[in-house]
């Protein structure tokens, strides 16, 4: 179980989002999450799309470099101390986690966290032994 | 097997290569003595006659040529001969300010081309290939040499000219071209082209004949991989003909100067003292088959090295090195010197695209430099972090061979001009402020 994600290099400059959005609605994609990453010199932005490899497809045909990596996908409560019991049970068990966005989810009283570790295989396990339900990218945004 | 355009000159004896360039350079310095009233000022004002010089030993008496005498002799103060003898000329590309004018009897553009033709049978070729030259035909010598020169070889050829590279494509394909004649930056692009529109797999070519800029040894690789060609240099300055002044054999190690026609040297750029053979130097050139433009000690401005070790190709004409960097494209930053040519050395082992830019500014007192790459999948990753150790890879790299701190600007894919002709690597800001 694993939720493929789309990294896509982005110049600082205006108009540099906005070309990798319109790419996508002209191939019909939508966009289930969206997190933009940037330094002083640059941006990476991070999807999660209903369909991945078109996407892919769509954006690297029109010049831009994209990366698909897998990240892990979980469902948390939505309450008030949900992330951080997550977060507590990653770093206790020694997790490192190198970015995270997180989102109200379709499901009721609920929300879907996408985090980026070195491990996916081990925080998935780490992760269904506290009882987490880990999700797929078909999962997220699903109506 | 290797072949020659023509043997028995292309291997002639140390001996009788001496023998020839003592004769010729005699009967063309009396020539130019004789016809030549801004050359023979300067000799006179060195306080060297005609008579000094018996032999290529005595060449050093000579007053040298620069640049600045073209231009201050332009357009036609460096002439040998009458105008009504000549049937051509040629310009510079302008590249490094005011164009120079060369002339060119028909028998100058014979010797030319035979020069050519000598690259040409070098590389491979012969009367079967098809030889597709884009280099730019008009003043740019690059153009009418090399295609004169497959002419001379009996080559099918596509007289091109640079740009359209659809069309460049079409032909290459649909016309099976084998021999490709441009600039490195410019094979670089058409490959990557090729690649583009899924026609890699279509092309015939066997050979590159690749000259008129500065290019890496890991360029050269990259090249002859994506092509699936041997790529070879070509060397030549307008001033002294065009391309054909040295070409490069099977061996791929050093360009042979054709010493039948033109007497090389290599000079401290300093002091103007003659180095031995083996030395890094200024080479300098003396023209001693030319009726028209013959130039005498003609500072090129390009770094090399000679060398007379014995090649394996069967050639005996000396070789020099790939210039290892103009001294117009050196650039002085922070009082260190810096050759565009080690910049792309340091991008083209990280992996990264040979499409690059370096911008020089000055703020305040402080030179900068920047290096913008264009961003490659394999140096991108979904993490900054990644991304930055990578950067800092390069960064480090930069410094290490350079000796100063070189900003590394990551760009995004196709956002750096590409070029059809020479390609415009450096923009000195500094310059423009006088």
């Amino acid at each position: 179980m694993s939720v493929k994600q789309l990294s896509v290099f982005a110049e600082n400059k205006s108009g540099s989002l906005c070309e990798v959005t319109s790419i996508l609605s002209e191939t019909k994609i939508n966009i289930r999450a969206f997190s933009v990453a940037d330094t002083d010199k640059y941006g990476v932005i991070r999807m999660i799309v209903d369909d991945p490899r078109k996407a892919a497809y769509a954006l690297s045909e029109a010049g831009k470099i994209v990366n698909v990596t897998d990240v892990v996908g979980v469902q948390i409560t939505d309450e008030t101390g949900g992330l951080d019991i997550l977060l507590k049970t990653l770093a206790a068990n020694g997790i490192n986690v190198e970015y995270l966005y997180a989102f109200v989810s379709t499901a009721a009283n609920a929300a879907d966290v996408v985090i980026r570790v070195s491990d996916n295989g081990a925080t998935e396990k780490i992760l269904t032994e506290a009882g987490y339900t880990l999700i797929s990218d078909i999962d997220i945004g699903k109506k | 097997m290797t072949r020659y355009y023509q043997k028995e000159i292309e291997t002639a004896s140390p001996e009788q290569i001496r023998e020839w360039q003592n004769e010729r350079l005699l009967k063309t310095l009396q020539h130019v003595w004789d016809n030549n009233k801004y050359y023979r000022k300067k000799m006179i004002d060195r306080g060297v006659l005609v008579g000094d010089v018996r032999s290529v030993d005595d060449l050093w008496k000579l007053p040298f040529l620069t640049k600045d005498d073209l231009r201050e002799a332009y357009p036609y103060g460096l002439m040998s001969a009458p105008l009504s003898d000549c049937v051509r000329i040629q310009s510079t590309s302008g590249t490094t300010g005011k164009r120079v004018v060369a002339f060119y009897t028909q028998a100058d553009v014979d010797l030319w081309e035979e020069c050519c033709a000598r690259a040409i049978v070098a590389a491979g070729g012969t009367k079967d290939d098809v030889v597709q030259v884009c280099y730019g035909y008009g003043l740019f010598t690059g153009g009418p040499g090399l295609n004169g020169g497959s002419h001379k070889v009996g080559c099918l050829t596509l007289p091109m000219s640079s740009g359209n590279t659809e069309r460049q494509l079409q032909f290459m394909t649909d016309l099976e071209a084998t021999i490709l004649c441009c600039t490195p930056s410019y094979a670089a692009y058409l490959a990557e082209s090729l690649y583009e529109k899924g026609m890699r797999d279509q092309i015939k070519l066997k050979a590159g004949i690749f000259g008129a800029e500065a290019w890496t040894e890991e360029m050269r690789h990259d090249i002859e991989e994506k092509l699936g060609i041997k790529a070879y240099d070509i060397y030549g300055l307008t001033e002294l003909s065009g391309p054909g002044v040295s070409f490069e054999c099977e061996e791929q190690s050093g360009m042979h100067i054709n010493e039948d026609h033109f007497i090389v040297e290599t000079i401290d750029p300093e002091t103007g003292r003659v180095l031995p053979d083996g030395e890094r130097g200024e080479l300098v050139f003396t023209s001693i088959t030319k009726q028209a433009f013959p130039l005498l000690r003609y500072r090129t401005k390009d770094i090399a090295v000679l060398s007379r070790e014995k090649c394996s190709c069967g050639r005996t004409f000396v070789k020099m090195s790939k210039p290892m960097g103009r001294s117009d494209d050196m650039l002085i930053i922070k009082g260190v010197n810096v050759f565009p040519s080690q910049i792309e050395t340091v991008l083209m082992n990280k992996g990264l695209t040979s499409n690059y830019q370096i911008v020089v500014d000055r703020l305040g007192t402080t030179d900068s430099i920047e290096v913008k790459v264009e961003m490659t999948p394999e140096l991108f990753s979904d993490t900054i972090n990644s991304i930055e150790v990578r950067e800092r890879e390069i960064t480090d790299a930069l410094k290490s061979m350079l000796g100063i701190y070189a900003k590394v600007s990551i760009v995004e894919p196709k956002s750096i001009v590409r070029s059809e002709g020479k390609a415009v690597r450096v923009i000195d800001k500094r310059k423009l402020y006088g």
